[in-house]
């Protein structure tokens, strides 16, 4: 009876990190089929509010024009367009996603308690990367303006909050993760909780 | 009008006073409301209508689009009139929409708008409504609010008794309210009972809406004044009231008034198709136009029809029966069970009620009183199913309530009158102010009405509201009827002189309303799909101008190259794909109207410069906050000129 429960608790010793190793992995494929942040601008105009959603592989809208709407509205203050094609990380992140993707999938197989941790360290890095890369692009987009544009308005600031909520000019600007973001960022602790399974006495 | 309504104005002091002196003071203002009465139409800002209303445009021939309970105005639908505000018949895409055997009729009189309907239920679909001067049909898109069709009616004199909807708009229908020789030739007015005839007219209803006439029915040459469908039990029937069965030609105010009783027409439509399917139809020459604007390619074609199947009565008996009905009755109104056949005998103080099932009796006994023309006049006492009576005086028009009540307006005495139907006893009176026509009850021409209220269309509004000259606009009333008793609600005015109005809940529409035309479905022949293909084509002394627009400017905005004597075509798309960002297009000296472009959409303005010089254009719908600098110029030279075909936007110069 004794040796039997030991060689259980063995056993599920083994299987549940490389379980949770593995669902970390699973989250961050959620990238690719929700979006990871929003940003959505209210103004008395705009009663439902104009949507914008920023995912791993590209940039929509709650409508399909709505880029084109919110690129009309920034060109009065001399905004670039936003256009997708332009951005490079759109078309590099998501190989970076696939390596951990294929990271979470070897290292539960591998089954090594450090890697478990190195993998939930990683992916920190990279999300802390990814936040002040959109920072940097935020910050480009709110104060490198055309200098012929329409509208000036001089101290103001047009750069979207990095989460949170945030007044430019006449709109709200409320900026926030979405979907797979809160996802992906799950797979962290999971990471965490894998390594801590596998220390487990 | 002018000289009845003064005659009429004369009657109602006379006889408001001499039959209701003891119920009523003589003058009443409706002033005196209920202190609770204004929340009930009142709508926050902000805050939507429970109801649409589509009130015919009369006169103007359009429609008008209000909100209820508030009486808000919200759209005026161009149809069968010109309406330079929209473009509408004044650009190229559009001026096919108007186009007749008689070639472009800019105007007509629109009367009863009809909603389609499933199952006897108002379905929010489509709106129908009739012209009634050039005889016509129209078909309204109510997920654009568009004139999406106009069928012109053949061998018809004036198409009044229409459109009127079966339960499942198989067929929208089309009485001629003036008789004409049939085929229409050069003759003695003189020979009227020779040679006119009156022309019913059923156009099939396909499940895109499309209309295509299924039949006509050639009938004595009578006045077909009103009609409307069964419903329930007498699905498959159609009713229309008739007057001047004394067929005479002139002064019909006194001639036309002799008879005791007129007819309602009752044709066995089911029958109808049976006899066309054993083809005992003639095919008839015919030259009438088919009108249909496609919302992809935002351009209306018109094509001419030439030919018409007539079935004759004589033919095709069980086809049609005559039911004598007190006194040139005008509205005839089948009750929400399809049981009651309501004949307004507008010069009668009586409301004569016909039952559907006695007259089904009565076909079957041939219990007829004598035939004209081959069709069997039943006896009227083997029909008539009760009498409202001492009702008022003029009776026009009833509708119904969900709770088995009818309301018929009385012209002469300006009220309209609460029955039950059955009993046929009067249960309540309300003034009108003044002299009501039609009424409406959302859904109350249907199996199922839904209204908690009644709005009265009247006809003459005297000092109802602050004055504004000789002419005024006409007067519109809504009443509380979910009561016992009716209560006047609200005044508000209305667009030309709405006769029939239909209403329908709000959500029964609202969801299905378009937001803006997808650019990427814009099959128009000269789109531009982007500000790159913007550019200008000359073709001999064509110009096609491939224009775009979005905030806040034109592309290209700067033309020269034209010249005097050119034809310039300015095909404007609008880029926008946002709710509510319409572009205008305002040429200078343009002999024709603005162009007012919805997102997504193209059209066409023809400009033919006159003088040399340069010209501006210019954005007429205000689109944003640089909508000001929203311009461009046109340099026109002159005849024979070799400047350059060239276009600019900002930097970019292009040359043909």
């Amino acid at each position: 009876m004794q040796s039997d429960n030991v060689g259980k608790s063995m056993e599920m010793k083994n299987i549940i990190p490389r379980i949770l190793m593995l669902m970390s992995g699973l989250l961050l494929v959620s990238l690719f089929f929700f979006p990871m942040w929003n940003i959505t601008l209210y103004a008395p105009q705009y009663p439902g509010g104009v949507a914008m959603y920023i995912w791993i592989n590209k940039i929509s809208g709650d409508t399909p024009a709505t880029l084109q709407n919110i690129n009309i509205l920034n060109h009065y203050v001399g905004m670039k367009y936003i256009v997708p094609e332009s951005i490079p990380e759109l078309k590099y992140f998501p190989y970076i996603i696939y390596g951990m993707i294929a990271l979470a999938v070897l290292f539960s197989i591998i089954n090594i308690r450090p890697l478990y941790l190195f993998w939930g360290l990683l992916m920190i890095a990279l999300a802390v990367a990814g936040l002040y890369d959109f920072y940097l692009w935020e910050y480009d987009y709110g104060h490198n303006l055309d200098p012929k544009a329409p509208i000036k308005i001089p101290e103001a600031s047009f750069q979207p909050p990095l989460i949170g909520k945030k007044h430019i000019v006449n709109f709200i600007a409320t900026s926030y993760p979405a979907l797979s973001g809160y996802l992906a960022g799950l797979s962290i602790p999971v990471a965490f909780a894998a390594w801590w399974f596998k220390g487990k006495k | 009008m002018n000289s009845f309504s003064s005659y009429s104005s004369l009657l109602i002091v006379l006889l408001s006073a001499a039959l209701f002196s003891c119920s009523n003071p003589g003058v009443k203002t409706g002033g005196v409301l209920d202190m609770d009465n204004p929340s009930k139409v009142y709508v926050a800002p902000g805050e939507h209508d429970e109801f649409y209303a589509f009130m015919s445009g009369g006169f103007s021939g359009q429609i008008g689009v209000h909100g209820l309970p508030s009486g808000r105005l919200l759209r005026i639908i161009p149809v069968f009139s010109v309406d330079a505000e929209k473009g509408y018949g004044f650009n190229e895409e559009t001026k096919p929409m108007l186009n007749t055997s008689f070639g472009f009729v800019p105007w007509d009189d629109s009367h009863h708008p009809e909603l389609s309907q499933t199952n006897g239920e108002t379905d929010g679909r489509w709106i129908f409504i009739n012209g009634n001067n050039t005889p016509r049909v129209a078909r309204i898109d109510l997920t654009t609010f568009e004139t999406a069709e106009i069928l012109e009616i053949p061998n018809s004199g004036g198409n009044h008794s229409s459109p009127f909807t079966t339960e499942n708009t198989e067929y929208i229908v089309a009485g001629t309210r003036f008789s004409v020789p049939y085929p229409q030739k050069d003759v003695a007015i003189s020979s009227y009972e020779e040679n006119f005839k009156g022309m019913l007219t059923f156009i099939k209803v396909g499940d895109e809406g499309e209309m295509d006439i299924a039949f006509q029915i050639l009938l004595p040459a009578f006045d077909y004044d009103l009609a409307h469908s069964g419903k329930g039990k007498s699905h498959g029937w159609t009713f229309f009231t008739t007057y001047n069965t004394e067929q005479k030609t002139t002064l019909l105010e006194v001639n036309a008034s002799q008879n005791d009783k007129d007819f309602i027409a009752a044709i066995n439509w089911k029958k109808a198709e049976e006899y066309i399917s054993q083809g005992k139809f003639k095919e008839v020459p015919a030259n009438y136009a088919h009108n249909v604007y496609d919302e992809k390619s935002h351009t209306a074609t018109s094509t001419m029809k030439k030919s018409v199947k007539v079935l004759t009565p004589e033919d095709c008996p069980g086809l049609v029966y005559f039911l004598p009905t007190p006194k040139s009755p005008h509205g005839v109104d089948v009750d929400p069970t399809g049981e009651y056949i309501v004949g307004n005998g507008k010069l009668s103080a009586d409301l004569t009620i016909h039952s559907f099932s006695k007259m089904l009796t009565a076909i079957e006994n041939e219990s007829f009183e004598k035939e004209i023309a081959g069709i069997p006049v039943i006896k009227f006492e083997e029909v008539v199913a009760g009498v409202v009576k001492d009702a008022g005086l003029g009776p026009l028009h009833t509708e119904f309530d969900a709770k088995g009540n009818a309301y018929t307006s009385f012209f002469i005495t300006s009220e309209v009158v609460k029955w039950n139907v059955g009993t046929w006893e009067v249960l309540d009176r309300a003034s009108t102010f003044y002299s009501v026509g039609h009424i409406m009850i959302p859904g109350g021409d249907s199996k199922k009405p839904q209204g908690k209220y009644l709005v009265a269309l009247n006809k003459i509004t005297k000092d109802r509201y602050l004055p504004t000259g000789p002419e005024l606009c006409h007067s519109a009333q809504l009443y509380d009827i979910s009561g016992d008793k009716m209560k006047l609600l609200l005044d508000f005015p209305t667009q030309g002189e709405p006769h029939y109005a239909q209403g329908i809940s709000a959500d029964r529409i609202k969801p299905n309303s378009k937001k803006f035309y997808p650019i990427e479905e814009n099959e128009h022949p000269f789109r531009t799909m982007g500000e790159k293909e913007s550019r200008v084509e000359r073709e001999g002394n064509n110009v096609h101008v491939y224009m775009t627009t979005i905030r806040s400017h034109f592309a290209p905005d700067n033309i020269e190259g034209v010249k005097v004597g050119d034809k310039v075509y300015f095909h404007v798309t609008n880029l926008e794909q946002d709710w509510d960002v319409p572009h205008g297009f305002a040429m200078m000296g343009a002999n024709n109207a603005e162009l007012l472009i919805m997102p997504g959409q193209t059209e066409t303005l023809l400009w033919e410069p006159k003088f040399e010089g340069v010209y501006p254009f210019y954005c007429s719908d205000f689109c944003s906050a640089l909508h000001q600098e929203m311009q461009g110029y046109i340099r026109v030279s002159p005849k024979g000129s070799s400047v350059p075909l060239l276009w600019r936007l900002g930097e970019d110069e292009f040359e043909s």
